[in-house]
């Protein structure tokens, strides 16, 4: 029961947070809304026993990504408020809102018509898992850490590569050219 | 009564939902990528929830590997953010169209 009410809050975090990202016009309050799906995810981690995800989740997601949107936004000075008031594309947002939907309900489909909790679906649509990884009574740091390092070692070193790679092409985008690059041009004039 | 995989899916699915409608709907580049980090969340929830149901510890390698490449990504796309950005402090998606040609 108390797993029951932990999930609804937890679900009305999260789905309350979205829709603080989407509809708030100032993109820092869109941010902190942002914290508060990421922590509500956490909180479903820690609900189903994934103490670990629950943790990066929140370093990783409500920290590091957050704060560098933040800094961003801050760097730039470009919290101006979005005006909702004016639709660029003529009917955008009908086609948007109904282009969801059909998304939603073909996935909630996809799940009520596969069978109970969707794991019958699921293997019907990927096929058995070629190698299964059971879960152990390890505790679930242990459990990833034993699969990262053995059977995933070579992924795990190309995401330490992709990271650097990640880092080195940041500063190469931003890093600053020449004075000349900070003239602000006019929207249509010509780009190099 | 108990929470069931099938919950954690029907969330899932309303937040994937929901991050692709802001996605297109939204015009400031910075809340945009907001959005995708709302569907690869939902994407990290499902896959968590299958872990759980199925026994199986691939959902949660998946959702590590997620993580990091969820870090990479905003990296690079905040770096081109702000390097548009900084020319047009008041650019919108639609002023990117001028990086063609």
């Amino acid at each position: 029961m108390v797993d029951v009410i932990v999930f609804i809050i937890s679900a009305s975090v999260i789905l309350g947070g979205a829709i603080g990202v989407i509809f708030n016009p100032n993109p820092v309050h869109a941010a902190l809304s942002l914290i508060a799906t990421f922590f509500g995810v956490a909180i479903l981690f820690v609900l189903q026993e994934v103490h670990f995800l629950a943790l990066v989740q929140v370093v990783v997601y409500g920290g590091a990504v957050v704060v560098l949107f933040l800094f961003v936004i801050m760097l730039l000075g470009v919290e101006e408020i979005e005006r909702f008031d004016e639709e660029p594309i003529e009917g955008q947002r009908i086609a948007a809102l109904g282009g969801s939907l059909i998304l939603l309900g073909v996935i909630l489909a996809g799940l009520f018509l596969s069978g109970p909790g969707g794991e019958d679906g699921a293997v019907a649509i990927t096929g058995q898992a070629a190698q299964m990884v059971p879960l152990t009574n390890e505790t679930d740091v242990v459990q990833l850490a034993n699969d990262l390092f053995t059977r995933h070692v070579f992924a795990f070193e190309a995401t330490g590569l992709l990271l650097t790679i990640a880092t080195v092409g940041a500063v190469v985008l931003v890093k600053n050219r020449g004075a000349e690059d900070l003239v602000v041009d006019e929207p249509g004039t010509s780009v190099r | 009564m108990e929470v069931t995989t099938t919950w954690y899916l029907v969330l899932s699915a309303v937040l994937f939902s929901l991050g692709a409608f802001g996605l297109l709907v939204r015009r400031n580049p910075l809340v945009m990528f907001m959005c995708v980090e709302l569907m690869l969340n939902a994407v990290n929830i499902s896959f968590v929830a299958f872990s759980r149901s199925l026994q199986d510890l691939a959902g949660q390698t998946a959702v590590f590997f997620v993580l990091v490449v969820a870090a990479a990504e905003v990296v690079v796309g905040l770096s081109i953010v702000v390097s548009l950005l900084r020319r047009n402090p008041s650019a919108t998606v639609d002023d990117f169209a001028e990086m063609k040609g």
